[in-house]
């Protein structure tokens, strides 16, 4: 059954992904890709990583998606989005070594003997708010506190870089 | 091989292929969104695997790093539209010969 369910996201999830590469609005590749991340939520929820899907997808479908919207609508694209004139030669070349990347990637992990998750052997609690949050605050406590500073020094950041004429303070 | 591997790796390529392919300042970052989305499904992938939940603790930095990446990116971008009137990533050749 979760076998069904996983191809189904799979399958979701790469035509949306290829769908945010190729279409030509901006908006429906936002759209699209507050789709795939909604299936990724999906395979985490899978994974039993139940309070990180929440996460991903308040953080990623919501916050970081919307601030893309609102970037899209403030920069009012209507004649930025015409394409400029692109060879194919530098196309072809994007989707060769993609693809090659793609096929070194799959031969590397080919060899690889990786067992199936077993669901049934993991605790009980895995994945909770708990479990997470007693690691988080006592193993990965340093890192925690440097991630507030890194939040600061981008929120300051974005504030100084978003004015109109810096030299105007 | 397991699936959850390859999906994460054709997630990573289009990511790549992405931003190779389009000039798109927007569809370029969205592109990177999707390679650090792939990764943090392989990094629940694995601490399902190992039944170790320091994986799950990773992608939160993960998502936080990006986050912030994105907020300091799109203010740059919104700085570039100001200044050239396009978000071609074509049109930032002043340094160029």
């Amino acid at each position: 059954m979760s076998n069904i369910i996983f191809y189904i996201l799979s399958g979701i999830t790469l035509c949306s992904a290829l769908f945010v590469i190729l279409s030509k609005n901006p908006v429906y590749s936002v759209l699209s890709l507050v789709i795939t991340f909604s299936c990724i939520t999906g395979h985490m929820l899978l994974l039993s990583a139940d309070f990180l899907a929440v996460v991903n997808l308040i953080v990623y479908a919501g916050a970081i998606m919307v601030l893309f919207l609102f970037v899209i609508m403030m920069l009012n694209l209507n004649d930025a989005v015409a394409p400029a004139g692109k060879s194919f030669m530098s196309k072809l070349a994007a989707f060769v070594s993609g693809g090659l990347f793609l096929i070194a990637l799959v031969y590397l992990l080919k060899g690889q003997q990786i067992g199936s998750v077993d669901l049934s052997s993991l605790d009980e609690n895995f994945g909770s708010a708990q479990e997470l949050g007693k690691i988080l605050f006592n193993q990965f406590i340093l890192p925690f506190e440097i991630t507030s500073v890194l939040f600061l020094s981008a929120m300051i950041g974005a504030v100084m870089l978003g004015k109109k004429d810096l030299k105007d303070n | 091989m397991s699936e959850y591997l390859v999906l994460c790796s054709i997630l990573f390529s289009l990511g790549a292929f992405g931003v190779l392919y389009r000039r798109n300042i927007l569809v370029m970052f969205m592109s990177i969104e999707l390679m650090l989305n792939s990764v943090n499904l392989l990094m629940v992938y694995f601490s399902a695997l190992h039944n170790d939940q320091s994986g799950q603790v990773f992608v939160f930095f993960i998502m936080a790093v990006a986050a912030a990446e994105i907020t300091i990116g799109l203010a740059i971008l919104v700085m570039i539209f100001r200044h050239l009137g396009s978000i071609n990533i074509d049109s930032l050749k002043k340094l160029k010969w």
